[in-house]
């Protein structure tokens, strides 16, 4: 079982094993720099389906079903299903969990929801609790459009802070089977930090501190400084985002700008009709899969710290005036260091 | 380790707010003005229409105007044209009487899948409903000034 490392870290004994993942995205993501990485892609935002909420749920199906077959496992070996989104009641993962069979625990943090499933499943297997688990987010642009903004045929321009919701899912699939695979060697649960932004046009800015801190406690907890990871890379900060963390992280004394990478950055490129860049579940989820490990498989890179930022509001609490909450949980991924 | 012991978070929204992307306010001003400006000479034009052409009356021209500019901007909300004119013309057209269409048009689009009481029947003026609320409102409050000033 894994011990507690410094002030708010847990280092597992047998890090749990990444055996398989996968990554389902829609068109805007397909067409963007990494869009051959993904292993499902579809072209319609319906994606065949009635709703786009069918058409999230169907993603995150897809990306639970590919994961658990290129991990070579069936869907009755796995002991719990770890899901989320950014829907009311979090209805994609739950009716997906209605379809697999498979137990289920639903999470929401927002678009922390990769980090936040990887902490608990990582714990789960370590623990002893379960030998597979599935961690499984999703998010859709259309049915977050829904939910937290405008009709989709709104003529509004949006602020040039505000990112787009990624149509992306993820899933991974951790085990207690030992081999060569990238495991999770220690996680770090995040503090809620609000700094009082109330702008939910500008989430980068918003988040860039929980970033900052969950990002400075783990390096300390584990006694490192950020070039021991090949990279650290945050959820969805954006543009904007990504520069404040950098420059309030070096302020503390902690240089991130050689190893920080940014999948809101990422996933669009250049595409000036995102702004900011990419956000939601599906953004870190998608570039975690799709990039990130098979790099990490390849060689390319041996140690990554996944930091996915989520920002706790509602459409409710904005209208309300209240400010933004946000979270971010960083779980250390290591190459082969398997027992 | 406590982030807000040691970045004060005025200093971080003051930092924010002076550092944050901000919009080309001239070039959305130009364009606001070219593609609301263009909407409205469509609205001439048709006016003349139906002077010159139909032979309407004063009232008549008014109703035939504004019906089809509410029928094109609902038309182009349909084939999902409006929202990416509505991405680089931002106030041009919104104000226009087009924009208004596409208020109503997009939610109309949105919520059909909850069905047409509950999903389009409810959500039909969440966006033209506060503009309603409140114009009508406003009118309301005007008319009434206007016939004490009358009355005097």
């Amino acid at each position: 079982m894994g011990a507690r490392v410094g002030e708010k870290t847990v280092r597992f004994d047998m890090p749990p094993n990444i055996l398989g993942f996968s990554s389902v995205v829609g068109k805007d993501e397909k067409n963007g720099p990494y869009g051959a990485c993904f292993d499902i892609t579809f072209e319609d935002s319906l994606w065949g389906e009635k709703t786009y909420e069918l058409a999230e749920r169907k993603m995150q199906l897809k990306a639970v079903e590919t994961a658990i077959e290129k991990s070579g496992l069936k869907a009755g070996d796995i002991h719990i299903l770890i899901g989320g989104d950014l829907l009311n009641q979090i209805i994609s993962s739950g009716f997906v969990a209605r379809q697999m069979g498979i137990p289920f625990i639903g999470l929401y943090g927002a678009c922390s929801t990769m980090s936040d499933s990887l902490l608990i499943g990582a714990m789960s297997v370590d623990g002893g609790f379960a030998e597979h688990v599935v961690c499984a987010p999703s998010s859709h642009f259309a049915t977050a459009e829904r939910q937290f903004r405008n009709p989709l045929e709104l003529g509004t321009p949006k602020t040039p802070t505000a990112q787009n919701t990624a149509t992306a899912a993820g899933a991974v699939v951790l085990s207690a089977q030992r081999g060569q695979y990238p495991s999770v060697i220690s996680a770090t649960p995040g503090r809620v930090v609000d700094f009082g932004i109330n702008d939910v046009n500008n989430m980068g800015a918003a988040m860039a501190p929980a970033a900052a801190e969950t990002i400075i406690t783990h390096l300390e907890d584990i006694g490192q400084r950020p070039e021991y990871y090949d990279a650290i890379i945050t959820g969805d900060l954006g543009i904007f985002g990504s520069k404040l963390l950098i420059k309030y992280a070096s302020e503390l004394g902690w240089d991130l700008s050689g190893v920080h990478r940014d999948c809101g950055m990422m996933l669009y490129g250049d595409n000036e009709k995102m702004h900011c860049g990419g956000s939601g579940c599906g953004c870190s989820a998608s570039m975690l899969n799709g990039f990130f490990l098979p790099e990490m498989i390849k060689g390319n890179f041996k140690r990554i710290l996944f930091v996915a930022t989520g920002a706790l509001h509602s459409p409710t609490s904005a209208l309300q005036g209240e400010t933004i909450p946000c979270i971010a949980h960083a779980i250390a991924i290591e190459m082969g260091c398997s027992i | 380790m406590d982030i807000k012991k040691h970045i004060e978070e005025t200093n971080y929204q003051n930092y924010v707010k002076q550092s944050m992307p901000k919009s080309h306010l001239l070039k959305e001003c130009v364009m606001a003005f070219i593609v609301g400006g263009l909407i409205c000479v469509l609205g001439e034009a048709l006016n003349d229409l139906g002077e010159m052409v139909f032979r309407l009356d004063e009232d008549g021209v008014n109703a035939f105007r504004s019906a089809v500019l509410i029928f094109l901007g609902a038309l182009f909300t349909g084939i999902g044209i409006y929202d990416v004119l509505g991405r680089f013309a931002g106030a041009g057209s919104i104000v226009p009487i087009t924009g208004f269409a596409n208020s109503i048009v997009s939610p109309a689009l949105e919520y059909k899948w909850e069905g047409y009481v509950l999903g389009v029947g409810a959500k039909l003026f969440t966006i033209a409903g506060p503009v309603l609320v409140y114009g009508i409102s406003s009118s309301i409050i005007v008319g009434v000034i206007y016939y004490i000033i009358g009355v005097v």
